[in-house]
């Protein structure tokens, strides 16, 4: 049984890709209603671990529960906002056209893709083609996408990668209030910085999960001063 | 699967389709342009051109349809959008029947436009009704989407989608009858082509060319649909929730 305040719970999960086991015997629990940080450098399985969340990701055996059911069940498909690292959009229609469309296969209010245009700031760019928008404006209308029919779980696989320091701010500020309003969120990034606004932190390493925790016991538990020198000392250490 | 779903997704390939002017127009303005190239090749010969003539018409909406959905479909696997599509309420069949709905609409406006330019203004002359031809085109269209959405799932780059056109709609063309009436060829070439779905294709145009409006047509009309009906479902075998 799921504890209520788990939204995910990963147990015993073996991801094998090409041949190779990505994520050997991983377990995991995140809590909901809060900013998770998923931190570890670029193959380490973050990606994977991801897919495997939102249920798009063929595993070998284990067992994934999301908000209560199992990871990729329809009755998820309502309920998880999704980011892929690549922006999956249509390159070739307007941003409203692209997110009318997704709002539509969500049942979704018309008035919401307004509001998710504002929400990534994206208002003076509403009617133009995604082609010709700039890479970090690509990725904000696929961040748009993921925050339509309010999910109750946004799973974002490095939505800030290229945006400048301004908007990453603001996206960040967008994601503390999401989570307050009880919203779950997973979040990976390889950029320290951003991991200090998470409140709680997967340190993943070649498909291990190295440490777990706030900001603060992370840094405690290996008497660093900065998170890169914690996680150094974790990463090390395992 | 749901109206709503299927039909906003037919609507948004179209969206698609009217951004892209310059695909628009290759769909609809080569096809009488070959019509018209045809006519004069075969100047003087007008029954050939008579005999040639109203099957193709029912045939470029295959070779089209073919290849755009085939590379629509590829863009959709590797861009990320066929994996956000997979983790949304939509079912395949809303996909597949989204598709579907779209291209009818080009196809039935592709073959009314190239009929238009054939019969009306090229002189083609068929004992046949015409609106037939355009009915069987709009099915040849169907049949092309079908094995474009289900051949794509098989092609990892573009390169690779577009060269399935001469492998896989070439033969089909070389052996439906059309440059030789099959009874012709040596018999395992008519074997193959008797397995091969062009074939039904271009026997019902060219009966409904011929005024011939028997039950070999009704036969040729439920293969088609029935390969419609197969690679439909081939092609939604292909689009998985959960991949590698």
């Amino acid at each position: 049984m799921m504890n209520s305040g788990t939204a995910i719970q990963i147990r015993r999960l073996n991801v094998r890709r090409g041949g190779r086991l990505v994520l050997p015997e991983l377990s995991l629990d995140i809590r909901s209603g809060v900013v998770t940080g998923l931190l570890g450098p670029s193959g380490s399985g973050k990606t994977t671990l991801i897919r495997a969340i939102v249920g798009v990701q063929i595993v070998e055996s284990g067992e994934v529960a999301v908000l209560g059911d199992e990871a990729g069940s329809e009755a998820l498909r309502h309920r998880i906002g999704y980011v892929t690292q690549a922006p999956s959009v249509y390159s070739d229609l307007t941003v409203r056209q692209n997110l009318a469309y997704f709002a539509r296969i969500l049942g979704a209010a018309n008035a919401e893709v307004d509001e998710v245009i504002d929400a990534v700031a994206l208002g003076g760019h509403a009617d133009q083609v995604v082609r010709t928008l700039s890479g970090g404006e690509e990725s904000r209308v696929s961040l748009a996408t993921a925050l339509l029919g309010r999910p109750d779980l946004l799973v974002l696989d490095e939505p800030t990668v290229g945006l400048d320091p301004v908007l990453r701010r603001d996206l960040w500020t967008m994601f503390r209030e999401l989570a307050e309003a009880g919203t779950t969120l997973l979040v990976s990034s390889h950029v320290m910085d951003e991991a200090e606004r998470c409140d709680d932190l997967v340190l993943i390493r070649e498909g291990r999960i190295v440490a777990t925790g706030s900001p603060n016991e992370l840094r405690e538990e290996t008497h660093a001063d900065d998170l890169e020198d914690a996680f150094l000392a974790l990463a090390e250490a395992s | 699967m749901s109206p709503r779903i299927t039909l906003a997704t037919g609507a948004r390939v179209l969206r698609q389709l009217r951004h892209d002017h310059r695909t628009l127009a290759l769909v609809l303005v080569v096809p009488p342009l070959l019509l018209t190239l045809f006519k004069y090749v075969f100047e003087g010969q007008d029954e050939t051109f008579d005999r040639i003539g109203a099957p193709l018409v029912g045939i470029f909406p295959f070779i089209s349809m073919f290849l755009v959905t085939s590379i629509a479909m590829l863009r959709e696997r590797t861009t990320g959008t066929l994996e956000r599509l997979m983790t949304m309420p939509l079912a395949k069949l809303d996909i597949l029947l989204g598709y579907g709905l779209a291209f009818t609409v080009v196809a039935a406006v592709q073959a009314t436009l190239t009929s238009f330019v054939a019969f009306g203004l090229l002189g083609l002359d068929t004992a046949g009704p015409v609106w037939l031809v355009v009915l069987l085109a709009t099915g040849n269209a169907l049949l092309g989407m079908a094995l474009g959405l289900f051949l794509s799932a098989f092609a990892q780059t573009e390169f690779q989608a577009v060269q399935f056109m001469p492998a896989f709609v070439l033969p089909q063309i070389l052996l439906a009858g059309l440059i030789v009436p099959r009874d012709r060829m040596a018999d395992w070439l008519e074997a193959i082509s008797t397995v091969m779905p062009l074939t039904y294709a271009y026997d019902a145009l060219a009966r409904a060319t011929a005024d011939d409006l028997g039950g070999r047509l009704a036969l040729d009309a439920v293969v088609i649909a029935g390969c419609i009906g197969l690679a439909l479902i081939l092609g939604a075998t292909t689009l998985r929730r959960r991949t590698a």
